[in-house]
């Protein structure tokens, strides 16, 4: 296994730091996703990830935290969301889209003005598309607590969200707060939107989000199976891809590793087939 | 032993429309009570009302002698049919489950009595065998009787059901009618169904509240639909005929300058 786990993979602590940062991100991202579907607002995730790009160009500008930004960036975005619940469906989606441009718009600002005036290499690939290796340690508490939070806030909402999902009028006749909860909802999706932006970048933390989640309820009827699924295809994805990108170091030419983002979507991708194939041969013998 | 539901003097107006005016009936406990009226004249307004989801003017709505605010667990609700994502993971005993307490925050693990009465309840309504089903595949008939289990899993002394009987064919039209009619009895359930046609609902329907022009007349089923009772409601003359226990509601063209042919329309509720 030594050509796998190339030397010193597990001892390097900038893959430590990955490792445990990745395995939150998904674990949450997972976990929201497998909500976000029964919600219906898989795609509200999208929305998020270009506020929270923006979020994070300009977090860096001013010196900040990436994660402090994301996590704002997706968390006024959610607000977005909320607020454009009202209203006839097509007024909000041609709000959604003049809000996503801007917010964009921005983000091409903040990360031209994060390169030339600051002279920041990488920046743009860094907050686009993700450089887990370049996290600092001091994230580790910090992406856990709000991981465990997230969580913890997602059991809370748990059961009135399902309901509520399913039918609003039948959850309201219930006494369920729905407005509270579908706003509590879109809290924890900004958060695993901007735990898995520090992870594989902000365009491309939906496939955290999604992805898991997506291919998990193609292959069991249970929520519960679901969400255990959906986590640990979220996790081998992110270790599977951390590793090839480690590896990816002495594959290459002149030595410089890939990106760990490349690989975890492609994980994540073959996941999502392999999980539609076991479905569909499920479909087929049940057929016969 | 207080009414099961009782409405008084609802007053229900919508974007400066009034749709219920002066609203008044109630149903015993364990009666079976058919909300009848055609498409638009407030049915489910008044269902919302109930189900305290429908701001009113006036009016109060009481469930067993108590306002009706405090009495969220008193009333069970059967929306009409809902479309459902085909991957949702939610499995018919999830869904059923959920009855029970879906209003709780957090988790809980669920004792083996509450999962005996999930089973009881699933098998009363003849949906045993949906159990393992994902509840997005499930036919209209099957969609009714499963979210009936869910309404009824935690015993409410009242069962709103918002027109089921309308995407149905009309074998599942008499299943479900009948399934109501012995629940009502069994669990000694007041259901109030809302429907545009009568007739499936005769043999059954202890009560009628009959809905026109944001007026109701209320009463048991042979007194509301007579002649002169529905004339007075509709505020012009319509005839009550019934044909092999089958009731026809004929209305006569009211309005002399239309040139409506000299037959009278027949509208059948």
């Amino acid at each position: 296994m030594g050509w796998f786990f190339a030397s010193g993979l597990f001892t390097s602590p900038p893959v430590q730091v990955a490792l445990v940062i990745g395995a939150v991100a998904a674990t949450v991202s997972a976990v929201v996703g497998v909500l976000a579907m029964v919600r219906g607002l898989a795609f509200a995730g999208h929305a998020l990830t270009d506020v929270a790009a923006t979020g994070g160009s300009g977090a860096v500008l001013v010196g900040a935290s990436p994660l402090g930004g994301f996590l704002g960036g997706a968390l006024v975005g959610a607000g977005a969301i909320a607020l454009a619940g009202h209203g006839p469906q097509q007024r909000r989606d041609v709000a959604t889209g003049i809000v996503l441009s801007a917010a964009t718009g921005l983000s091409a600002l903040f990360l031209y003005l994060d390169a030339t005036t600051n002279a920041t290499t990488g920046v743009t690939q860094r907050v686009l598309f993700g450089s887990l290796f370049s996290a600092s340690s001091s994230t580790v508490p910090v992406a856990i607590e709000l991981g465990a939070a997230t969580l913890l806030l997602t059991a809370v909402i748990a059961r009135p969200l399902v309901l509520s999902s399913l039918s609003r009028e039948l959850a309201r006749a219930r006494g369920i707060p729905v407005g509270v909860v579908s706003g509590v909802f879109l809290v924890t999706l900004a958060m695993a939107v901007g735990l898995s932006a520090l992870t594989i970048g902000s365009l491309l933390s939906t496939a955290l989000l999604v992805g898991p989640a997506a291919a998990a309820v193609r292959v069991t009827t249970r929520m519960s199976y679901a969400l255990v699924i959906a986590s640990g295809i979220g996790i081998v994805s992110t270790w599977l891809g951390i590793t090839l990108a480690y590896d990816s170091y002495n594959w290459m030419p002149h030595h410089q590793s890939l990106p760990v983002s490349f690989f975890v979507v492609v994980d994540v991708v073959v996941a999502y087939g392999l999980c539609s194939l076991v479905a569909a041969r499920r479909a087929r013998g049940r057929r016969v | 032993m207080p009414d099961a539901l009782s409405v008084e003097h609802l007053t229900v107006t919508l974007h400066g429309r009034t749709i219920l005016d002066d609203v008044s009936f109630s149903i015993q406990p364990g009666e079976f009570t058919g909300l009848i009226g055609s498409n638009g004249v407030g049915k489910t307004t008044l269902l919302r009302a109930i189900l305290g989801l429908q701001p009113y003017e006036t009016g109060t709505i009481s469930v067993n002698g108590e306002p009706r605010d405090l009495q969220h667990a008193a009333i069970g609700y059967v929306p009409q049919k809902i479309a459902l994502d085909s991957d949702v993971p939610l499995r018919v005993i999830d869904f059923v489950t959920l009855g029970l307490d879906a209003e709780r925050w957090g988790l809980r693990r669920r004792s083996a009595a509450q999962r005996d009465r999930v089973a009881a309840l699933l098998e009363a309504v003849g949906g045993a065998h949906l159990a393992t089903k994902r509840l997005s595949e499930l036919s209209g008939g099957e969609q009714q009787r499963v979210f009936i289990a869910h309404a009824l899993v935690r015993e409410p002394s009242l069962l709103l059901l918002d027109e089921p009987l309308a995407s149905l064919d009309p074998r599942n039209v008499q299943e479900i009618v009948a399934l109501l009619h012995r629940l009502a009895h069994e669990h000694h359930v007041a259901i109030l169904l809302s429907a545009h046609e009568m007739n499936a609902l005769l043999p059954v329907m202890d009560r009628v509240v009959y809905l026109t022009g944001g007026h109701c007349a209320s009463g048991p089923t042979n007194e509301v639909v007579q002649t002169d009772v529905l004339s007075a409601l509709y505020g012009h003359h319509v005839d009550v005929l019934q044909v092999h226990g089958r009731v026809f509601v004929i209305a006569e063209p009211n309005d002399a300058t239309d040139n409506l042919p000299e037959h009278p329309t027949l509208t059948v509720h």
